[in-house]
């Protein structure tokens, strides 16, 4: 029985050479006997292997923390942070990025494609504007918008304040001559509130993906045009009309678990180490990643390899309290009057018995003939 | 003597002690702070009864009646004079007294219905569920934190706070531990369940201590010092402290001394047993030795990597062992490592003795520890152990009789299993042969170093000998270095040639030839026997030929070496290409993979043995030397290199004048001085490139430096172009050396001065040195390479814990699935094939290669 990848495998090389039928069966004997010894033998520390295969290249990577997109604030964390960032499951990686790839038909230019890249990115009240000040007197809040700037980006002073009245509610929003002026509806209001609402003003969203704070357009080998993000959010970014939504990609693994669901998340795990690592120049065999990945993900969440994470969730007490923290795991393992049935490795370790794996695994049972009592 | 496990722990189930079961497995009650009396012995009731255990050759326990190695010690009681609080469960005491009614001990709630439906289930399969609902409990506590009034007996309820480590306070009134005690007696079994405690291991009332278990002595020895001084142990000076407080609060209180004072020495009190406990607690100083040391009491034995978990629970020190510096000895095999004599008279194998081998074991013991190959030790069937002295020798000879076992000397052919740390992954532990040498350091066959990441420069090495049978044979079939070839990483060999090796065969299968005689002489010196495979009158052999030797005679082979060209054996003959890194290479070696798939890992290792060691001694035949010289290069190449140095310099040059006249045109998203600098990068880092290539297109093809570059065995074009021509751009994190607060990086450039020089461009190579500036700006990327070692690895080294940790229990089951501890399935197939990646050809079956055997025959 060969996996369906290598049969298709197989059957191609046999087209190709074009053997006679005791020859294929030959060969095809020959392929199976050959997966069948490279099976993988029961009982085998697979965890370990896996644990191994990281651990042993992580000590020659680099601690290089950045790598530069293009432009300085484009930058992305790579090696061995990105790396401790992706197993630790952390809930928002400390550089999104997120590649939108656009429809040919809407990438004509380059500069078809900027503009799109442009009304992909977050724009806030305060890119737009000339100033926002307090004004003591009437302790209210002027903003003035720039009006080039505006222009730039296609945005009509209309949409602006629309936004404003949404997004700043329980607030008079007036059009004055040249500016927006925002008054708080009570009219003894402490000029820190005012403050508040300034800098809360300053932050209204008015066009774009929320979070993703600077695209770059870019050609890539095959000739297609990518809007390249930092910051992410994948949820918006399938809603742009130009976008081609299958291939977004976002390295933001709890993103993709929000909206796609586990099995893509899973994948995205696996596609970002696989980035790291390649990156890196470091060679590990996709099984070990999609095994971590499984591991990862085998709860329908997202669980990190750290002390609350998959090691904190173990059932062993021993096993808890060998890793981290252990006066915390026992004094509650004593509250409930916790039993450890041994089933894993270091609880056996500690209590020098022989470890449920490998050949400490086979449990020998001898049928002595009846009768023979002894 | 072999010991057998008779008994097997199932399980352990963990719970809080009782004062019941204090008392109950108490040996001794503690009644005098006193160790010892005049006489020097341990005092009747203080903390160095006898019946607590011994610690002192000589003496008997009075519990036991064992002596110090029999007597593993037991525990003994101390009687509080009043109740103390145990730090450790403070919380959860708080979490009670917000949760129950301070006059009734109810649950202050009378949502009765849905509680007593969770306790139903949690009768049912208790253990499990106390787990979960111990979540669900915390989320009852929280809803009744504020309650005011006790829905049962109406009650007023007080807000309870506490005073961090130990005091509670209600209202801003005190609650001593007695009136704690009380109140915690009162709640049912019930109401405990539904706060998340199981009844039958943990009463809330046993969180405040009235008796004081004390541990055995056994656990707190004391050392004597060479001035016969008593040290003792930081947990019996704080027991003592404990005890003698205790016995003044006693005396106190029976002399019925006024409430301040006994109020104050029961605080004491509170403060000498709460850092008994825990002395690491922030709210309150540490009790300290008289130096000012802090004390290490209980919680601090326990945590951290120091502790007992990390330090000797989870890993063990073990005896058999040797440990000593290693040196290469690429004349024994891989397979094999080179022991000391002194090391192999130390270290011992035990042999049972029978009928037949009885004779030979005899020998051994009659030979004594002194003469190899002797024997150390006899175990008699009872499992005394008998040294072999020359008083006992004669009387051993004379009982050894089948069912002793005899602890031999070390010989050649047992197996071993050697270890070189950081044991980051399984080829780091691997058995060998022992080969018993002279010399004082390990010898190891320099093939094996890839696998240790060892070298010689003063690397020590550890060397076990297994003692069971079953260790024997799990170290043979599973541990031996041929077993060992390829990795389970991603599949590659991480045995394999290099360094000399690999130069000797890539001179020998690229142009060298030898008369027949010399051929068959330089392949006997490696162990390979067969003149029939020259022809017979032939004068001169091909170095292929002599390489071709060591191959099976039905090998085939199509491979590419190090440049992309072909390497193709047929029918064990080299035909085409030179051998190097890519064919017999560590990682790469395409060539030694594919004997592995076809002869088996025992094959594999013997030839590989002997490539190795031939491409050593070809080097010692035809000579090889690397050496200073090779960095001087003719003058016309250096003259190529200094113009294409010099270009490059002109060319930024020439930017920084077009910049200046604001000429330069902006590539896209970057300003103009981004774009200034990413232009002057690019030249520069051209320049060196092209100063690599003249030097590789010189044609210097005596150069042992460029020999070895090109073979792959040691260095690169790039380290010779450094050494000779020109160092390069000095990089930090990926950009040209930054200036500093002054708008420069040197005090002898000018101010925004962004020329190659004064941005770290060091145009000299290392022969010819470099100038002052320029060594600076390459000492800036030398220390940066040093921090981020320095910073790197503590970091991956916890991940790498952290990935052990939660991955290690699981297995590859019967079924073929992968399982956790507890048999839940993580992957039904594993890596959705079932391949053993280290049985494989870099994680894949090879079926173009099968193909081609089959077609081949």
């Amino acid at each position: 029985m060969l996996p369906e990848y290598l049969n298709e495998r197989v059957s191609k090389a046999l087209k190709r050479e074009k053997l006679g039928l005791k020859d294929q069966n030959e060969i095809l004997k020959k392929i199976e006997q050959t997966y069948e010894n490279a099976k993988i033998s029961p009982g085998e520390a697979i965890g370990v292997i896996t644990a191994e295969s990281f651990g042993e290249p992580s000590t020659q990577m680099t601690l290089n923390v950045f790598h530069f997109a293009g432009v300085a604030e484009m930058q992305v964390t790579v090696g061995l942070p990105r790396l401790v960032e992706i197993f630790d499951a952390r809930k928002r990686p400390s550089t999104p990025e997120m590649k939108i790839p656009i429809k040919p038909k809407y990438a004509k230019t380059i500069e078809a494609v900027r503009q799109i890249a442009m009304s992909v990115r977050e724009t806030k009240l305060v890119d737009i504007s000339e100033q926002i000040v307090i004004n003591v007197a009437k302790g209210n809040v002027e903003i003035t918008l720039d009006r080039k700037k505006m222009r730039d980006l296609d945005i009509k002073p209309k949409e602006v304040l629309t936004k404003l009245i949404e997004g700043m509610k329980g607030l008079d929003v007036k059009e004055g001559e040249n500016s927006i002026i925002l008054k708080p509806k009570d009219k003894e209001t402490v000029l820190s509130e005012v403050y508040k609402l300034k800098e809360k003003a300053k932050e209204i969203h008015i066009r774009g993906l929320k979070g993703v704070t600077h695209v770059l357009p870019i050609k890539n080998k095959e000739g297609d045009y990518i809007i390249h993000c930092a910051g992410s959010n994948l949820k918006e970014a399938l809603l742009i009309e130009e976008a081609e939504k299958s291939r977004i990609t976002t390295n933001d693994v709890f993103e993709v678990m929000d909206i796609l669901g586990v099995e893509a998340a899973r994948a995205a795990i696996i596609n970002e180490a696989v980035k790291v690592l390649r990156d890196q120049g470091i060679d590990v065999d996709i099984r070990h990643i999609m095994f971590l990945a499984d591991v990862m993900t085998r709860t329908g969440k997202i669980k990190g390899i750290t002390r609350t994470g998959i090691t904190g969730e173990k059932e062993s007490v021993l096993a808890r309290a060998s890793f981290e923290t252990p006066l915390k795991h026992i004094i509650n393992a004593s509250l409930i009057g916790e039993r450890d049935d041994l089933n894993s490795v270091v609880e056996n370790v500690i209590l020098n018995q022989p470890v449920p794996l490998g050949t400490g695994l086979p449990g020998v049972i001898v049928k002595l003939p009846k009768g023979d009592k002894k | 003597m072999t010991e057998y496990i008779y008994k097997k722990i199932n399980a352990l189930v963990f719970g809080m002690l009782g004062p019941d079961i204090v008392r109950k497995q108490a040996c001794a009650k503690i009644v005098t702070p006193e160790l010892y009396d005049k006489e020097g012995y341990p005092v009747d009731g203080g903390l160095m009864d006898v019946r607590l255990g011994v610690i002192d050759p000589g003496l008997r326990c009075k519990t036991c009646g064992g002596n110090l190695r029999e007597c593993m010690g037991h525990f003994g009681f101390l009687e509080l004079a009043r109740p103390v609080i145990h730090v450790q469960y403070a919380d959860i005491i708080l979490n009670f007294l917000r949760c129950t009614c301070k006059d009734c001990g109810k649950l202050l709630t009378q949502k009765k219905i849905e509680l007593t439906e969770e306790v139903g289930e949690e009768e049912q399969q208790p253990e499990d569920d106390f787990v979960a609902s111990s979540k669900k409990a915390k989320a009852v506590a929280n809803s009744l934190r504020n309650v005011k009034k006790c829905p049962h007996c109406g009650a007023k309820q007080l807000a309870v706070k506490v005073e961090k480590p130990t005091n509670f306070l209600e209202d801003d009134k005190r609650l001593s531990p007695i009136e704690i005690r009380a109140r915690l007696e009162k709640i049912s079994d019930e109401d405990v369940g539904r706060l998340g405690l199981n009844p039958a291991f943990a009463r809330p009332e046993w969180m405040i201590l009235n008796v004081l278990p004390v541990p055995p002595v056994t656990i707190r020895p004391s050392i004597t010092l060479e001035t016969g001084e008593r040290s003792e142990d930081d947990l019996t000076h704080k027991l003592g402290d404990i005890v003698r407080i205790n016995q003044r609060l006693f005396e106190n209180i029976n002399a019925g001394a006024p409430e301040i004072i006994v109020e104050d020495l029961w605080d004491l009190l509170q403060y000498h047993i709460t850092t008994y406990f825990n002395n690491e607690i922030s709210q309150i100083p540490p009790a300290r030795h008289r130096s000012g040391q802090a004390l290490r009491t209980l919680s601090e034995r326990i945590k951290s990597k120091e502790g007992r978990f990390r330090h000797n629970l989870a890993g063990k020190r073990v005896n058999y062992a040797a440990r000593t510096v290693i040196s290469p000895d690429s004349k024994i095999e891989l397979n094999e490592v080179g022991v000391p004599m002194v090391v192999a008279m130390e270290l011992t194998v035990p042999e049972r003795v029978t009928e037949w081998n009885l004779k030979r074991l005899k020998d051994f013991v009659q030979r004594g520890p002194k003469t190899y190959p002797g024997s150390n030790y006899v175990l008699r069937p009872d499992g005394k152990k008998k040294k072999i002295t020359d008083e006992t020798q004669e009387q051993l000879l004379e009982e050894l009789q089948p069912g002793y076992v005899v602890e031999r000397h070390l010989m050649d052919g047992d197996i071993a299993i050697f270890n070189r740390q950081p044991s980051l992954h399984r080829m780091s532990i691997m058995a060998h042969r022992v080969r018993v040498l002279q010399g004082k350091s390990f010898r190891l066959n320099p093939a094996t170093c890839f696998p240790y990441n060892a070298d010689f420069d003063g690397d020590e090495m550890n060397l076990h000998i297994p003692q069971t049978e079953e260790a024997r044979a799990e170290a043979e079939v599973l541990m031996e270095v041929q077993t060992q070839i390829i990795t389970p990483k991603n599949g590659l060999n991480v045995i394999g040639c290099s360094d000399d090796s690999i130069t000797g065969n890539y001179l020998l299968t690229k142009d060298l030839e030898f008369s027949r005689e010399e051929a068959i002489q330089l392949l006997y010196s490696i162990g390979v026997n067969k003149p029939e495979r020259f022809e017979k009158f032939k004068k001169n052999v091909n170095g292929k030929e002599i390489f071709s030797a060591i191959l099976p005679e039905d090998f085939d082979f199509i491979g590419n070496s190090k440049d992309k060209k072909l390497v193709v054996v047929k029918k064990g003959y080299l035909v085409e290409g030179t051998i190097d890194k890519a064919t017999i290479g560590q990682e790469k070696g395409d060539l030694i993979r594919a004997l592995c798939a076809r002869y088996g890992n025992d094959a594999t290792l013997d030839m590989l043995g002997k490539l190795f060691r031939l491409g050593i001694v070809v080097l010692l035949h035809h000579g090889f030397t690397t050496s200073i010289s090779d960095t001087d290069l003719p003058e016309d190449i250096k003259a190529k290199c200094k113009e294409a140095i010099y270009n490059a310099d002109r060319r930024v040059a020439q930017l920084i004048e077009q910049y200046e006249k604001k000429e330069l045109e902006s590539m896209p998203g970057l300003s103009s001085e981004e774009t200034l600098e990413a232009k002057s990068m690019e030249v520069l880092n051209k320049a060196r490139t092209k100063v690599g290539e003249i030097i590789a297109e010189s044609g210097l093809k005596e150069n042992a430096t460029i020999i070895m570059a090109i073979s792959g065995a040691r260095g690169s074009l790039m380290n010779l172009s450094m050494m000779s021509a020109c160092v390069g751009q000095q990089a930090l994190r990926g950009k040209r050396i930054e200036n500093g607060y002054r708008g420069r990086t040197l005090t002898i450039f000018s101010q925004g001065e962004v020329t190659p020089r004064a941005k770290g461009f060091v145009k000299h190579g290392y022969k010819d040195g470099l100038t002052p500036d320029e060594f600076f700006m390459h000492a800036i990327t030398g220390r940066d390479s040093l921090m981020d070692l320095a910073l790197r690895t503590p970091k991956s080294g916890y991940l790498y814990r952290r990935l052990v940790s939660a991955l290690q229990d699981l297995k590859i089951a019967y079924d073929e699935t992968v399982r956790d501890a507890n048999d839940n399935i993580v992957q039904f197939t594993y890596g959705e094939d079932g391949l053993d990646v280290s049985k494989t050809e870099g994680g894949k079956i090879n079926v173009n290669r099968i193909v081609k055997e089959i077609m081949g025959k």
